[in-house]
């Protein structure tokens, strides 16, 4: 045997990314507790070299160790996103933990499994490498949901989060075993040709199918397996909470629909229909129940819920086609995503730092008169507020202009007006926060008003986020191209 | 798959466990009938003329004990990696040395937290 | 020689058992305990195609199924621990302060 070198080189990033992981995980324990932010720094090292490297691996489709993992400009979009926003939530990091006087330099090391993880699911082309890159990402969100360990919230939260989390891979990976045995090999191309062979009809493969759905429904919180969604969001540092809700989601969308296109490619009459069901529960459940909820930070995770749903559309449009259709529907997925990405990284930035007397102020009252207050903070939470209601000139919009025009023109016109009528509802929701920072007067003395702890972190991590929504949403044909260019390779 | 002839070869075992469970049932059943009962508290004690009882066996453990076990059962199971990589340790050669170094580097790296983050330290 | 069905049933049941014990027991251990027993129905059915279909990729997973389900019960011990130390209950139905 010789060695894999070129195997190895294709993964570089990975392992650059696994590398800084265990660096810091050795170091943490020899630095003194000021310095932990030297840890962050490294971090963002390791990024900026993963960033580099990815965007030169945007072309053509390399497959590494016998198929287990393939690099292509699918798996290079999905990086080089989960690149940007692990470096805004690293970024945010430094001001929550230090707000929250957390001196945890370990954090920094299970972000970046996690991110290690999310990278090995968007290229694993191998049911095996995408079920444990699910498992490390995963695991590292189990703890970090739990890490402010003082306060019963946080733990309640990692506790339900693991048993519902342990739950759907248990799920999933029988899912898994089910399509070994009916192909023979975890293998992705081996299991299309297997279902090509045996046509469509095997109640095995429905099963499997089921469960394969059932296991990434859960990673990616859509109805009716989202119920851990609010608790954890609610409950996890909000750091945390931006990192699950951003790149977490990311990552599942991207390998479910790698595995659902590549893979059971050839069932999609059988998978469109069901996530047609699936798809309008969650616009329906996520944005009216979105709407009753008091706590900030649980109604931006039934927000998340009802993208969630509004990115499921492009799925569902794209599995009813072929060719040209399809790669739109795709691509409009992966357009959508980047767009959510930044504005609930922007928002969810916005209500971690949002504070009163040392702690987080996430109640919705708290927000009365925030414009008098902190008239920059308010504008900013203005413009992710109206970007998520999909309102122009905002990047939110484009995204669904994208996905409905997908709709529309895959031939499903009433998915596209039930989903704008649902869009109009969450307008509401999300404007009544608005109404509340602009219209409504602060009730009580002073010192009980919430106030923006400012650092130069955190403004550079709304700087980015404002940017990314503003700019997307004026200038949106690069991310369209590149999108376009990566969602026909999934064939 | 010979089905037809599958569930024959295991006949004997079955014959082999209903006779040892009658075996065992017989036992107790026998024992119960014939032998005398006078029970009093000293022969009722878990260890009949041996140490007095001090305290219920169903105790908390300090929390330190379940530490220690997950980190066994970590460090334990890489086992599962090691075997087959023994067994073909030949045909691997020295890639397959170097990916088992790099493993064990890692597992190394796991260790040198949990040691100094003082998680097997017992007091 | 057992025939295959008699694995993929097996496997079934386990999974249904740890299926309705996570979705009915409410206590941490136990739905954990739950967990690890779908973890291996799922082992199981990949042992026996794997012998079956005379393709070996299917032990391969399995072994590693075996290190994951090693690691998630490690981590989800270490959580009942913080949330038994935390004075709360590791009945899941009395977690209760964020609405279930």
């Amino acid at each position: 045997m010789t060695f894999p070198l070129q195997d190895l080189l294709t993964i570089l990033p990975e392992l650059i990314v696994i590398g800084t992981a265990c660096l810091i995980l050795a170091l943490d324990p020899i630095l003194e507790a000021t310095k932990k932010d030297v840890l962050a720094w490294l971090t963002l090292g390791a990024l900026a070299m993963c960033i580099g490297l990815t965007s030169s691996q945007m072309t053509g489709r390399v497959s590494a160790f016998s198929g287990m993992v393939v690099i292509d400009a699918y798996a290079a979009f999905w990086k080089l996103l989960l690149y940007i926003v692990t470096g805004l939530t690293v970024l945010l990091s430094l001001a929550y933990l230090k707000a929250e006087r957390l001196s945890i330099g370990e954090y920094y090391g299970f972000i970046l499994l996690a991110l290690a993880g999310m990278m090995v699911m968007v290229s694993g082309a191998d049911l095996l490498t995408i079920y444990l890159g699910t498992e490390l990402m995963s695991l590292s969100l189990y703890v970090m949901a739990g890490l402010k360990r003082t306060e019963a919230r946080s733990l309640e939260a990692s506790a339900k989060y693991f048993v519902l989390g342990a739950f759907s891979s248990g799920v999933l990976l029988y899912g898994i075993s089910l399509l070994f045995g009916l192909a023979g090999s975890t293998g992705l191309s081996a299991i299309a040709a297997a279902i090509t062979a045996h046509g469509t009809g095997d109640p095995l493969l429905s099963l499997a199918l089921v469960l394969l759905a059932v296991g990434f429904g859960f990673k990616m919180a859509v109805v009716p397996f989202h119920m851990w969604t609010p608790d954890v969001y609610q409950g996890a540092p909000t750091s945390v909470t931006a990192f699950m809700a951003v790149a977490s989601k990311a990552a599942s969308f991207g390998a479910f629909l790698r595995v659902f296109v590549e893979g059971l490619g050839a069932a999609s009459a059988d998978w469109s229909v069901l996530f047609t069901v699936v798809c309008l529960a969650t616009l329906a459940l996520g944005n009216l129940v979105a709407i009753v909820q008091t706590n900030i930070k649980r109604m931006l995770a039934y927000s998340s819920i009802a993208h969630a749903g509004y990115a499921l559309i492009g799925v569902v449009v794209a599995g009813g086609h072929s060719g040209e259709g399809a790669s739109t529907g795709f691509a409009s997925v992966l357009l959508y995503i980047a767009i959510y990405s930044f504005m609930t990284l922007g928002a969810f930035a916005l209500v971690g730092m949002l504070r009163k007397e040392g702690q987080e102020s996430d109640q919705i009252e708290d927000y009365a008169g925030l414009a008098k207050r902190e008239p920059l903070a308010a504008f900013f939470m203005l413009v992710f507020l109206v970007s998520l209601a999909g309102i122009p000139p905002t990047a939110g919009f484009i995204g669904k202009f994208y996905i409905f025009m997908a709709a529309v023109n895959g031939g499903m016109t009433w998915l596209a007006i039930v989903a704008v009528i649902f869009a109009a509802i969450s307008a509401f929701y999300y404007l009544r926060i608005v109404m509340v920072m602009y219209m409504r007067e602060a009730e009580g003395s002073i010192a009980t008003h919430s106030r923006l702890e400012t650092s130069p972190a955190l403004s550079l991590v709304l700087a980015c986020a404002l940017a990314g929504v503003v700019l997307l949403g004026l200038f949106p044909n690069g991310l369209w191209s590149l999108a376009s260019q990566a969602a026909p390779l999934l064939k | 798959m010979g089905s037809e002839a599958a569930p024959l070869n295991y006949i004997p075992i079955l014959i082999f466990i209903v006779i040892a469970f009658a075996f065992g049932a017989v036992q107790i059943l026998l024992g119960r009938i014939v032998r005398p009962s006078r029970p009093y508290r000293a022969k009722l004690a878990p260890y009949e003329s041996g140490s007095p009882l001090f305290s219920d066996a169903r105790v908390q453990f300090p929390i330190r004990y379940y530490i220690i076990a997950m980190l066994f059962v970590i460090f334990d199971i890489e086992i599962v990696f090691m075997f087959p990589w023994a067994v073909a340790f030949k045909k691997l050669g020295l890639v397959g040395l170097v990916e088992m170094v790099v493993f064990i580097a890692i597992l190394i790296v796991g260790f040198w937290y949990a040691w100094k983050k003082g998680a097997l330290e017992w007091d | 020689m057992i025939p295959l069905s008699a694995y993929v049933a097996v496997s079934a049941v386990l999974f249904a058992t740890g299926l309705l014990g996570v979705l009915i027991r409410r206590n941490f251990i136990i739905v954990l305990m739950s967990v690890e027993i779908m973890l291996n129905a799922a082992t199981i059915n990949l042992v026996a195609f794997s012998h079956y279909l005379e393709a070996m990729q299917g032990q391969i997973v399995a072994l590693f199924i075996i290190a994951i389900a090693a690691g998630e019960a490690a981590i989800g011990l270490a959580i009942i621990i913080v949330v038994f130390r935390g004075k709360i209950s590791t009945n899941v139905d009395e977690m209760n302060l964020l609405k279930w």
